[in-house]
Order: C-alpha cells, then structure tokens, then sequence
C-alpha cells in the first residue's frame, strides 16, 4: 500500500536543482532534473549523514557538499569512494503541479 | 606478478590502493603504515572524534583490504628504498622488492621551536593516538592553550568550549587564518570565538614554552605568562621527505613531483601531504598542500598513473573548516587577486570572489553555518577550473544563478 505524501509545488525545484524535504521524522532529497522529471532520495549522504540538498546537482549525480560523495539520484547508485553505500530511492508523482513522494 | 609498494597509511595512500583495483590492476598491492590502525579519516581528530572520543572511523574496513587483494602493514615503517635496486627495507626487518612505489608518507606536527624534550603538557595533534591524549586533558573546567590560529588550533579551541573547557589562542600574527583566508571571514571567525569565550590573543610573541608536574606555561615576550593544564601546538606541518630524501629524490618543499606525481626517480610517484606539485590553473607555480581532498584526488590521480594512464594533475585547491556551527569553504588561490566581489548567499553566509587582473576568478572563499555555502563554492571551483572571466556584477548578485556564468 503506497502512502503518497505532498512535497511541493513543482515549481518550487528549479531545473537541476534539490530541495529537503523533512516528513514524519524523516529527511529527504527531491530533485528535478534537467528533462524536468521529478525524483526522491534519502536526505542524508550515506557517508557522514550531511543533507545532501545542500549539494550541487549536475545532470543526474547529486554531489554531498562536504566531501565531495557523489550518487546518481535516479538510481541512488553511489559512484565512488567516499560514498559506498547508495541512497535508498522513493517513488515519486507529479499530480496538478504538486509534488509527491510515496513512503 | 607486478607489485606496487605504497608507503604511507593515510587517506591518500589507502585511496591509492582501492583505485588501484577499480581500475583492475590484478598485480600484488602492499599498503605500508607506521600507525597500528588501519588508514582511518583525520578531519574528524580536531572535532566530533575529539568532542565524542570516537574510534577512528576507518577509511575502509579491514574485509574491504581483504576482499581487494590488498597486503596492509601496520606499525610498520619504510626506512630505506634503493630505487636502482627497487626495493624497500622495512622497521620489521622485511625486504619488499617493488616494480613501481608510491610514496605517500603525509606531514607531521611542525615542532614548536626550541622546545625539546618529553612533554606531556605540551603536545600536537596529528594521529587518533593524539586525539586521545588531548581529550583525556579537556575535563570541563580545564584550561587548555593552543599555540596557532590556523585551522586546526580553532577546530580544537572550538571543541573544547564544547566540552567545557577554558581556551586560550595564542597566535603570533596580527590576526587568525592570516595563510589563506580573506580577513573579513577570518574576523567572522574570531569574533565568534571570543563569543563562545575564547581569550584570543593576536600578535603575540611567545618567549618560551615549559611544563612542571602541575600546569605548562607560555610565558610572552611582553612579561605575560599562561599557565594551562595542556599546551597544544598547531603551527603548520613539515612534509615527511626524509625517506625520499636519503634514497636522493629531488626535494622541494617536500617530496618534488610533476604534474603527473611522478619523482625525479623511475618508477616512484608521490602524492598528498608529502609532496609538492605544479598546480596548473595558477602557471604551473610549485605547491604543497595540506588537506584531505587533495589527498583523496592524488590518491586517485596516482593510482591511474600507476596504471600508465599519464593523467595530470588538475584539480583547483579546496579546504574546509567547521568550528561551532560555523563552515568556511575556500577554493583557489586569492593571492594575486586584484578584485574581490562579495555575495550575499544567507542570513549571515557570503562568498568572496576573487579576480585576478584579466578578469579571471582565481578563487572563492564562503562562510556560513551548515553547508549554505558549499554549493556556490563547488559552482566556483568549477569556474575556477574552466578559467571563466565573469561579470563581477553577476557574481554579487544573489538573484543570479552561478551555474549559469560556468560558461561565461
């Protein structure tokens, strides 16, 4: 059973760009990509736990603004040392320009 | 079967020996470290490993070395290497025979001069060994005085107010962060140290330094003497090239490599705090520098040469610095700027672009809390990199995307 929850409007993401989203004591990065499609990571960079929507997004690699760990934010594929670990992904919507992400 | 010896148990080299296989070297790999960790994070010594007494946090585990392929010695030290022999006599008595090395041997401690002797209140932070010793002294109520207004002086200050200690910083310059960084975020800085009760005093000439049973004390060439329960000294590094120097490898400002890492010897490279490089984007001018990403990017660089790939060293300087819930990012190099535009970035965050005569960004130094400004330093770094000459209006105003002047 899906639980979709609101992030935003749609246009509160520019293009190639990150928000945080915080739900339910839990942290999340929602991105847009530059084809302007919608897509939903954990918050936190798996490596030191730092809000990763504080990074630059380029293309579909999101990159941690502290060390520099970068992860594909479609797959949440980990693209090298420091980051090994990847980044759980959610399902995301886009119903009348608002946002969803299912949890 | 080719083997590959790398000397130096840091971030750099431990990087060095993973990439190595990433990029499917199949050879033997013997990864030689004087501590008896496991190469582990050193950023962390100066704050939360300090303020929490963490473990080291590991670069990798020791499964991952394993899972690699990769041979570690611990405690263990190079002594000599005979680069026409190719070998390496190691502290255990062991005789590693090489086909190539890399040197990764780091920096230690720049010793407060004049000071000999055993000191147990008087100490430098470098090793989680370090870290342990300081944080045993930083009982609340303490007083700890550090030696030094570089990075790591006001990381231990700023932690040691956490843990509620008195500190004083004594530094011998006008000001704090005088090495490469702008004084409007250096006085960000200081202003927040005093805040968080730091006595920060500046332009201090320290007479000498000496400890009894009790207290270590600073006595000042102005008649003023501080006594504190612990001394740490942070007044820069000093490349650790003596290995390199005695098998009679060019030296300058520590181990001397071109920009492909490679020594003046066949077949051995150096990278990361050892060594000294040409640095591209600023004329090829010879540098040496002391931080984690250059060692994690030259750990990778050196690997793929290693590899034969002939990949030069490119990358633009990038610090950092967390002291309470402050970062400060710099990127590039500022000497040489003629022209400095400020950005408002957040409430109380900013960056300064430097630009160089021709218009040129050479470097961008931000302060803010968290990490507000770690996505515009990123942005420019790779200005940087790309040698953009942008419009200095564009860059201050804060309604306009940086991304959009990476082409500029």
């Amino acid at each position: 059973m899906s639980n979709w929850v609101e992030v935003c409007a749609t246009d509160k993401i520019d293009e190639e760009d990150v928000i945080r989203f915080d739900h339910g004591g839990m942290t999340f990065a929602v991105y847009r990509s530059p084809d302007d499609t919608f897509f939903a990571t954990a918050g936190l960079c798996t490596h030191e736990k730092i809000h990763l929507a504080d990074g630059l997004v380029m293309d579909d690699i999101i990159e941690c603004p502290k060390h520099n760990g970068r992860f594909n934010y479609k797959t949440g594929e980990a693209k090298g040392a420091p980051v090994c670990v990847n980044l759980k992904t959610y399902p995301v919507k886009v119903e009348a320009g608002t946002v969803y992400i299912s949890l | 079967m080719s083997h590959i010896v790398i000397i130096g148990a840091g971030e750099c080299g431990a990087r060095a020996t993973f990439a190595l296989r990433e990029k499917g070297f199949d050879g033997r790999v013997t990864l030689v470290g004087a501590e008896t960790h496991l190469p582990y994070e050193r950023p962390p010594l100066s704050k939360e490993a300090l303020l929490h007494g963490h473990a080291p946090k590991l670069v990798s585990e020791l499964a991952q070395y394993a899972e690699a392929g990769i041979e570690v010695l611990t405690g263990v030290t190079a002594e000599s290497i005979d680069p026409a022999g190719k070998i390496v006599r190691l502290s255990n008595g062991v005789i590693l025979a090489y086909d190539q090395l890399l040197l990764t041997t780091g920096a230690r401690p720049r010793p407060f001069p004049g000071l000999s002797g055993d000191n147990h209140r008087i100490r430098t932070l470098r090793t989680h060994g370090d870290a342990v010793e300081i944080r045993n002294a930083l009982q609340p109520g303490k007083h700890l005085a550090v030696i030094g207004g570089g990075f790591i002086g006001l990381e231990l200050a700023a932690t040691a107010r956490k843990l509620g200690v008195a500190v004083t910083l004594v530094e011998g310059l006008p000001r704090i962060l005088s090495r490469g960084v702008p004084e409007p975020i250096a006085a960000i800085v200081a202003d927040r140290h005093r805040a968080e009760g730091v006595e920060l005093l500046c332009g201090a000439r320290i007479e000498s330094l000496s400890e009894d049973g009790d207290a270590a004390h600073i006595r000042l060439a102005d008649g003023r003497t501080i006594s504190a329960d612990m001394i740490v000294v942070g007044i820069g590094a000093v490349p650790n090239v003596e290995l390199a120097r005695d098998a009679g490898l060019a030296i300058d400002n520590g181990i001397a490599v071109d920009e492909h890492l490679r020594t003046s010897a066949p077949d051995i490279f150096a990278a990361g705090d050892c060594c000294s490089f040409p640095l591209s984007h600023y004329g090829g001018r010879r540098l040496r520098l002391e931080a984690w990403r250059n060692a994690h990017d030259q750990g990778n660089l050196a690997a793929a040469n290693l590899m034969g790939e002939g990949a030069t060293v490119s990358a633009v300087p990038w610090f950092w610095s967390d002291q309470y819930d402050l970062t400060l990012q710099i990127a590039g190099m500022a000497d040489g700027a003629t022209l400095t535009v400020r950005r408002e970035v957040a409430e109380g965050a900013f960056i300064l672009f430097h630009l160089d005569e021709t218009g040129r960004l050479i470097a961008a130094s931000g302060i803010g809390t968290g990490n507000s400004i770690a996505r515009d330093i990123r942005l420019a770094e790779m200005m940087i990199a790309a040698g953009v000459r942008p419009d200095p209006d564009a860059l201050a105003a804060p309604g306009t995307k940086l991304k959009s002047l990476l082409a500029a």
